[in-house]
């Protein structure tokens, strides 16, 4: 029985990553490029900050909190979509800076 | 005799054309820089005659204090330059805020009001200062309850905003409306940033340069208000830790509101602590490292650019082009009554 959980939760952990899905958003000119996506639940967001200077992205959204901290010029940082709803991203620098990524099931 | 007429064919178009970009793209990096013909409002909250008049009697009304000292002119002072001249805001009963007055100019076309950001909206903002303890120190349902005790108010406010009476909302709604005429009035950089080159002197365009090149202060102060909305620590090394205390998001730690350029020769002391007297400290605090390199989460921007006093100089000569043309506008000498 145990052999079937294990072997279920393996299955069950490839699938995930094998349907699961990168996305980019560039962060250049202080804005967020695209500045809107509809996601499944699991993607990854990649943040890949194209400008001179540090960004950063945070949300503070019921579907999803997170904040990667201060993102460095040419830096890269990856995240994961946890559950479904509105996940609204905003720039701790740079306030204007908006994105608002639909997360589906 | 090698033949070099198509390369030189080549060479010239393609000189020609690296010119024609370098003068479309000169255009367009100006093309920033200039004032836009329309101020942005709410649309529960548009610009009326009305709502400017009546907003202007409260701006500058000492009566919505609990004391009746002090208006929001008192730290908004239009003479000079819609801040105060201290160092820090000084409220009724002499009390003195935490931070420097930032000028209302052009926070119409701001994001986020304080220089924390925590408002969200100038109506949002216009109701703080009355609360304050350190300002005016003034119980919103008593200054509801006062103002509608002046005949001459019902009568604006019924005016300005018909059947809505005088409430917290449309106190706040008319200050916000009349703050979103107080913008800047065309400056010599605005005429240079059209095509005039005779707008400002040389030493001034090199100033330009430096702000836009070896200075990197567009990295913050960019767009015609010379501001992105953006926050930072410069390291000044005093212990307000600024948006932080909204919420302790690393990024915020002692972060402050990148404040307009636009007059900004008429609203010394500088930066939200007052602490910076002139121009030239200001631009050698921020464009050489901040007063305090190693503070905590200073602003990776803050960097020492290595500019020189003669450089520092030409910068501030640049600085001065923004300051606009005096504005019309005059405190009412009768308040309803």
């Amino acid at each position: 029985m145990k052999k079937i959980v294990t072997l279920f939760l393996f299955t069950a952990a490839i699938s995930t990553s094998i349907y699961a899905k990168d996305w980019v958003v560039v962060q250049k000119n202080k804005t967020f490029h695209p500045n809107q996506l509809k996601v499944k639940a699991g993607d990854r967001i990649i943040f890949k900050n194209d400008d001179g200077f540090a960004h950063n992205a945070f949300s503070d959204s019921e579907a999803d909190e997170f904040d990667i901290g201060m993102q460095k010029p040419g830096q890269d940082v990856v995240v994961t979509m946890k559950k479904p709803g509105k996940v609204e991203v905003e720039c701790a620098i740079h306030p204007n800076m908006h994105l608002t990524i639909d997360v589906e099931k | 005799m090698r033949d070099f007429g198509s390369f030189g064919a080549v060479l010239t178009g393609s000189l020609m054309a690296a010119l024609l970009s370098t003068s479309v793209a000169a255009k367009e990096d100006m093309s920033k820089w200039i004032r836009p013909d329309k101020v942005p409002a709410p649309k529960n909250n548009q610009i009326t005659p009305e709502r400017i008049e009546l907003g202007k009697f409260l701006y500058f009304d000492t009566r919505l204090s609990r004391d009746n000292t002090v208006s929001c002119a008192t730290c908004h002072n239009p003479s000079l330059g819609w801040s105060d001249g201290q160092p820090k805001a000084i409220g009724v009963e002499g009390r003195q805020g935490p931070r420097n007055s930032p000028t209302v100019l052009n926070t119409a076309y701001q994001r986020h009001q304080f220089w924390d950001g925590r408002a969200k909206s100038l109506e949002e903002q216009a109701l703080g200062p009355i609360q304050a303890d350190v300002e005016m120190d003034m119980d919103l349902d008593k200054l509801v309850e006062r103002l509608n005790g002046i005949k001459g108010y019902r009568e604006l406010f019924e005016k300005a905003y018909p059947g809505e009476g005088i409430t917290k909302d449309t106190i706040a709604k008319a200050i916000a409306t009349f703050e979103r005429t107080v913008v800047s009035t065309e400056a010599p950089f605005d005429r240079y940033a059209k095509g005039d080159e005779n707008a400002i002197s040389e030493n001034a365009k090199k100033g330009f340069a430096l702000f836009t090149g070896k200075g990197k202060c567009n990295n913050c102060h960019d767009g015609f208000n010379f501001t992105d909305g953006s926050f930072h620590n410069l390291g000044l090394g005093d212990s307000d830790i600024g948006r932080y205390k909204l919420k302790k998001r690393a990024a915020w730690f002692h972060a402050f509101k990148t404040p307009t350029l636009r007059d900004v020769t008429l609203t010394a002391p500088y930066f939200h602590d007052g602490s910076i007297k002139t121009l030239e400290e200001a631009t050698a605090v921020c464009g050489n490292g901040g007063r305090f390199p190693n503070s905590k989460n200073l602003s990776p921007l803050v960097v020492d650019r290595g500019l020189t006093p003669d450089e520092i100089r030409l910068i501030v000569d640049f600085l001065k082009t923004l300051e606009g043309e005096p504005m019309n506008i005059t405190a009412p000498s009768k308040f309803p009554h």
